[in-house]
């Protein structure tokens, strides 16, 4: 003790040390590539790696694609080689001919302007959903999960009384299948599976377990299943003119099967908040739901953001699977058309194949985009909170 | 709203006994974590509950507002019997408020909106009023300026005082504190207890579990060392602190008084 107290202080601060700003970033092209291509001989090898893979891809790729592609024609002869094009790329002539039957199936001509309204009025909902700092984002939810369903449900399939003759779902097919099923499928799975989190999570021993059997029950079995036992298994346990059509069931097998994954993914979510915040809600006198709605979801569903992305994304890609039961999606209309005697030809299969890849990777890959904003910004938010 | 004015003491339409626990008998699994407790407090007391940890300190706290549940035993808070029918739970939990030891607010709200949930969606208060009630309660712990941020933001002294706020928002007639300054820095330990000792100074009811021992003695009716599961001792802070009766509270006080 004596030599703390006895010594003389060995250094004493006069004056305050001076706050400055922070040094500038090294900046310039040559130290960024310097920072991210060439830091390490690891960096520099998978660098020229790179380089040479996109030299020996990019280049065939754009010449089939864009340069040597045949843009218009009527049937394949304008996509075989000939003296004017000896090696010709994609054939964009064929999904020019065939777009509309991509997007609408069989749905009637005259009655196509249904499918575009229901276009139109499905992408203002998920611009108004998607957009966080939207006006009235409750509206736009009662909007996206109450009036857009029936409105388009009328809409597409016929409502008589105000003029809309009916149109059978056998007819739908292409894009507006896919779209319809997708939506169907994200907008029913993430309620349901919340369910089915709270339910697994439940005190009460009963649905628990049927949560936890319902679940277990639909991941355990491939999807191609599920859609066989719903159009197939339904009709038994429900009268036959009360049987839903082919789509309805096809919508029920992705609901259920979606939210069985959902089921986990939120249950993570729950499983990751503090046991703090349930005792707070509870002490305020809170009831469960209450305590749900107002203080364990909103966080735990932020947390899980982009695992529920990841689910849609799958499921977005698993709708391609509604063709085992008889339902023409995009894919499957794509199938058929390249089939068709008057086009068949590997080019036109070539370019439908990579029309459907542009789709699907545009859809997917925009929600992993959003996923990754909304991410960003919550990030941001809480760095905000807690600096 | 006003069921208690802000400085007055006690509610005259509730019973003179806040809290009553008898014969409470608690496990985990094969270990006893409260034995054979019998506790009466009566309205407006201010109890403190020392001793080491694994004590069942906070267990017997939490069983205050069913926070935990037991085997054997009673607890009757406000005159209402703790049972497992959920709407009794319910209405001692909204008579009851709790602060917390890691506070526990709710990250994604803000601070006002922390103190407006319970009154809004338990008390069925327009939302204008609940406003206007939680600003004079922060006004009380004396925040009333941190109203819009969000809790991550404030200090631990301060969030402690907003869990304070949130709870005093319910009109509560009893209070009960787990180790509200154990998780806090040393310098923001005495903001908390001022704000604690003002709210003695209004007569509602405390059960405290705290190691300060200033604050038991300057505002506690009677102190309670428990240990092992039991309570050992209960006497007013002077002959608490002066004469304990028991070795095991000699030996207790002498550990932390060092």
């Amino acid at each position: 003790m004596t030599a703390l107290t006895d010594a003389p202080p060995a250094y004493l601060r006069g004056a305050p040390a001076a706050k400055l700003p922070p040094p500038p970033d090294r900046a310039g092209i040559l130290a960024w590539l310097r920072a991210n291509l060439f830091s390490s001989p690891a960096n520099v090898a998978l660098t020229l790696i790179c380089v040479v893979l996109i030299a020996w891809l990019v280049p065939p790729l754009v010449r089939f694609l864009l340069i040597e592609a045949v843009w218009s024609g009527d049937d394949r002869e304008a996509c075989l080689p000939s003296p004017n094009n000896p090696h010709p790329g994609a054939c964009w002539a064929f999904i020019r001919v065939w777009l509309s039957y991509f997007v609408y199936g069989f749905y009637p001509i005259g009655q196509r302007w249904r499918v575009d309204v229901f276009f139109a009025a499905l992408a203002f909902g998920i611009v108004w959903m998607l957009w966080l700092s939207a006006p009235r984002r409750d509206i736009g939810a009662v909007y996206f999960f109450v009036a857009l369903p029936i409105a388009s449900s009328m809409l597409l399939r016929g409502f008589p009384p105000i003029g809309l003759i009916d149109v059978s779902t056998t007819l739908w097919g292409g894009i507006l299948v896919t779209i319809v099923v997708a939506t169907v499928g994200m907008v029913a799975s993430l309620p349901l599976g919340i369910l089915l989190a709270l339910g697994r999570r439940s005190s009460i021993p009963v649905v628990r377990i049927l949560s936890v059997i319902f679940i277990e029950f639909v991941r355990g079995v491939p999807l191609i299943t599920v859609l066989f036992m719903a159009s197939v298994m339904l009709p038994l346990f429900v009268p036959e003119r009360l049987a839903p059509d082919k789509l309805v069931r096809a919508y029920i097998g992705v609901a259920l099967f979606a939210s069985a994954y959902m089921a986990e993914v939120v249950r993570g979510g729950l499983a990751a908040m503090p046991r703090g915040q349930y005792e707070a809600a509870q002490a305020l006198g809170l009831t469960y739901w209450r305590m749900m709605l107002l203080v364990i979801l909103p966080q735990a569903l932020r947390v899980t953001l982009p695992n529920i992305v990841n689910t849609f994304i799958g499921l977005f890609k698993d709708t391609s699977l509604v063709f085992v039961v008889g339902i023409f999606d995009f894919l499957r209309t794509i199938e058929v058309a390249r089939g068709d005697p008057r086009w068949a030809s590997p080019i036109v299969s070539i370019t439908g194949y990579a029309f459907a890849i542009l789709f699907y990777f545009i859809c997917c890959y925009s929600m992993s985009r959003y996923a990754r904003r909304v991410e960003a910004r919550l990030a941001r938010r809480a760095a905000i909170k807690g600096s | 709203m006003e069921k208690r004015s802000e400085a007055s003491g006690v509610d005259p339409g509730l019973p003179d006994v806040a809290v009553e626990i008898i014969a409470l008998n608690k496990w985990y699994g094969e270990f006893h974590v409260l034995r054979d407790i019998d506790l009466k407090v009566a309205r407006g007391e201010r109890i403190v509950i020392c001793g080491p940890s694994g004590g069942g300190k906070s267990t017997l706290l939490r069983c205050i507002n069913r926070l935990e549940d037991w085997q054997r035993g009673r607890i009757v808070v406000d005159g209402i019997e703790l049972t497992d029918d959920p709407r009794h739970i319910v209405a001692v939990r909204r008579d009851v408020g709790m602060v917390f030891q890691h506070f526990n607010l709710f990250p994604h709200l803000t601070v006002l909106e922390n103190c407006t949930l319970a009154p809004i969606w338990v008390r069925r208060m327009p939302k204008h009023d609940a406003e206007a009630l939680a600003m004079r309660y922060l006004e009380r712990v004396k925040i009333p300026e941190q109203a819009p941020k969000y809790p991550a933001r404030l200090s631990g002294g301060q969030q402690q005082r907003v869990a304070i706020a949130r709870a005093l928002c319910m009109n509560p007639d009893i209070m009960l504190f787990d180790e509200p300054t154990s998780a806090l820095d040393p310098e923001m330990v005495k903001e908390v207890l001022d704000t604690m000792v003002e709210l003695a100074s209004d007569g509602i009811t405390m059960l405290v579990v705290s190691h300060e021992m200033g604050f038991a003695r300057q505002v506690a009716s009677r102190v309670i060392l428990m240990d092992d599961g039991q309570i050992v001792e209960i006497n007013e802070p002077k002959g608490f602190f002066e004469q304990p009766q028991h070795e095991r509270t000699r030996l207790f006080l002498q550990q932390i008084l060092r």
